[in-house]
């Protein structure tokens, strides 16, 4: 792939797909959704509560099996591939809800997930700690998500900031080429926000991104595309200037985008 | 030196090893040299099992069943091909590995209840079938005229030399275990416990991994239930009922198995040395029992060693030898990070 900006027109998509369908029972949550992810940069999949945003990452990933239509990765049809199929060819992703190895220390959970430690994953014989391969990349990751000097401590007794990176750095240590962060950002204070602002801001110069927010100054700041899912369906999508001055999304958010310019909105 | 030595054998182990070698010392002047053997036995049983319960987490109810499969195994060997230990021991072990991992095809995408109900579905099948084939198992009457034989000259029919060829066995399956837990397979198999969702998000296939440590888990079974049908010079259907597929079970929670890589050892000793003893007291020792081990579960549910540890400093669960040498070299450790004593798990 040549350098082509992020998002350029184009270039073979990352990720597509076409009719993606999924309903519970009688209720439609997804309603033929067609998504497309260009290599590089960062794409944010916004929209109100119930929009379809998670049962969208959980199709992509493979935790929940589609309805109907199609999800390609790289051109390869992977629409039913078991979760750590997906996760071996590079979709890596993150969790709404906190999902850590606890009672392992912070370089443990990294290591686990780490390619070259999953490769041995049979190996019951060599300890875990001298798979060197594995060691050194996950310290990399530990330092990378900012948590240097807290590798030794058990994932549990991390403050809830950090345990928001851990979930990015256990998505990262996969090697990801789309990298799908739900909801990185939910609960953080101020500080920590920055810091995974920095973090997320420098992985989207190298990887593909794919990230469900709903911190509006966020998506819009950092974000390069944006697609508005609104009951099962996408509504809008564009660059987020575009997104923010479109009529539909305005209604469909009711004015959490129609409020002041965001970052005013933040104070 | 010191970390190959902690890689092989942590002081705790090293500890126990050297407590069970000196008990023939003592157990002859009580009789109670074979209750040690037992313990051994079941010790082998359990921390097998506990790869299951404690480090997988998958309460698998049905572990008896391998148990005993071992020792018909055992007997079966003994009584219709060469004779020997060594064959038979083998074919304990080896032919409950091959029954465990016929059974593990179908537990192992089963979660929850429905995986426990079908390892309860396996064990009562397995018990039937014992009265089933029964010409091959001796039935009721269980496969009775199984022969310790001797070894390097001792005659293993003594108690005190089958002592010490059990207690080999539970050193060298110790050892195994240990560098199982902490091997990569064995963070894959914890991270599975902790959350298997995760576990494949980051690209475990966990139902493989599944198959395999029930799979390896009946192997210690049948090993154990190979050295039991010695022990009893038979191999008999009971250990094979539900209940006791219970007792193993217990044994790993009252020790503590979530909380410790020793648990089982511990819950095997609690279980069978009690037992002995209210049983010396009272005749209603099945009611004192089924009281204290209420309690435990009741009041801690962590098991003895997890309260021990909930004592001693706020933990994680579990330590490798290379984790430990680097925090040594941690100047000021975090707050709360594991204190530097801990070693087992």
């Amino acid at each position: 792939m040549t350098d082509t900006p992020p998002g350029s027109p184009g270039s073979t998509p990352v990720l597509e797909t076409r009719g993606l369908r999924k309903a519970f029972g009688g209720h439609v949550v997804l309603d033929g959704v067609d998504l497309s992810f260009e290599p590089g940069g960062l794409s944010a999949l916004i929209g109100p509560n119930g929009a379809g945003k998670t049962t969208c990452f959980n199709l992509l990933t493979g935790f929940l099996a589609a309805d109907g239509g199609e999800i390609r990765f790289k051109g390869q049809d992977v629409t039913r591939l078991p979760p750590h199929r997906r996760a071996r060819l590079g979709i890596c992703r993150s969790f709404q809800i906190l999902n850590l190895f606890d009672d392992d220390t912070v370089l443990e959970n990294v290591r686990v997930a780490v390619p070259s430690m999953r490769a041995r994953g049979f190996d019951c014989w060599t300890p875990a700690g001298a798979v060197s391969a594995a060691e050194d990349r996950a310290a990399r990751i530990v330092r990378l998500i900012g948590l240097g000097g807290r590798e030794r401590v058990a994932a549990r007794y991390l403050s809830y900031g950090q345990r928001r990176l851990l979930e990015i750095g256990l998505a990262l240590a996969g090697e990801p080429e789309l990298l799908l962060l739900d909801e990185p950002t939910s609960g953080l204070g101020m500080r920590p926000m920055e810091t995974l602002r920095e973090l997320v801001q420098q992985l989207s110069a190298r990887l593909t991104i794919v990230v469900i927010e709903h911190d509006m100054d966020f998506v819009l700041t950092l974000s390069h595309h944006v697609t508005v899912l609104h009951r099962g369906r996408v509504i809008a999508e564009g660059p987020p200037a575009a997104i923010r001055d479109h009529p539909e999304v305005r209604e469909a958010y009711l004015g959490r985008l129609g409020a002041p310019a965001p970052r005013e909105a933040r104070g | 030196m010191g970390t190959v030595l902690a890689r092989w054998a942590p002081p705790p182990m090293l500890a126990m090893f050297a407590l069970f070698l000196l008990l023939p010392t003592v157990l002859p002047r009580f009789g109670y040299t074979y209750l040690g053997t037992e313990v051994m036995i079941f010790a082998i049983f359990a921390l097998g099992y506990n790869l299951l319960l404690g480090y997988t987490g998958l309460p698998a109810f049905g572990h008896g069943a391998f148990f005993g499969i071992g020792g018909y195994l055992l007997g079966m060997t003994q009584k219709w091909t060469t004779g020997g230990l060594a064959l038979p021991l083998v074919a304990a072990t080896a032919g409950t590995l091959l029954f465990g991992a016929a059974v593990a095809l179908f537990v192992a995408r089963r979660r929850g209840i429905y995986f426990s109900l079908l390892t309860i579905a396996f064990g009562v099948m397995f018990w039937f079938m014992v009265f089933v084939f029964d010409t091959w198992t001796g039935g009721e009457d269980g496969l009775t005229g199984i022969n310790r034989l001797a070894l390097l000259g001792y005659a293993l029919r003594d108690n005190v030399p089958f002592y010490y060829f059990v207690y080999a066995w539970f050193v060298g399956v110790t050892l195994v275990l240990w560098r199982i837990v902490n091997s990569p397979f064995g963070q894959v198999i914890r991270a599975i416990r902790q959350s298997e969702s995760r576990a494949r998000a980051v690209g475990y296939d966990t139902a493989r991994y599944k198959w395999a440590v029930f799979t390896l888990s009946c192997g210690f079974a049948g090993l154990a239930g190979g050295l039991y049908a010695l022990a009893r010079f038979g191999a008999f259907a009971e250990p094979m009922s539900l209940s006791q597929s219970g007792n193993v079970v217990l044994m790993c929670l009252i020790g503590g198995g979530f909380a410790s890589f020793y648990g089982p050892v511990l819950g095997v000793v609690v279980f069978l040395v009690l037992r002995d003893v209210l049983s010396t007291l009272t005749d209603h020792w099945m009611l004192a029992y089924g009281v204290l081990f209420m309690a435990v579960i009741l009041f801690m549910p962590e098991g003895i060693l997890g309260v021990v540890r909930r004592l001693r400093q706020p933990a994680g669960f579990h330590d490798t030898g290379a984790a430990h040498a680097a925090r040594a070299e941690e100047a000021a450790p975090p707050l709360h990070s594991r204190a530097p004593g801990e070693r087992e798990r």
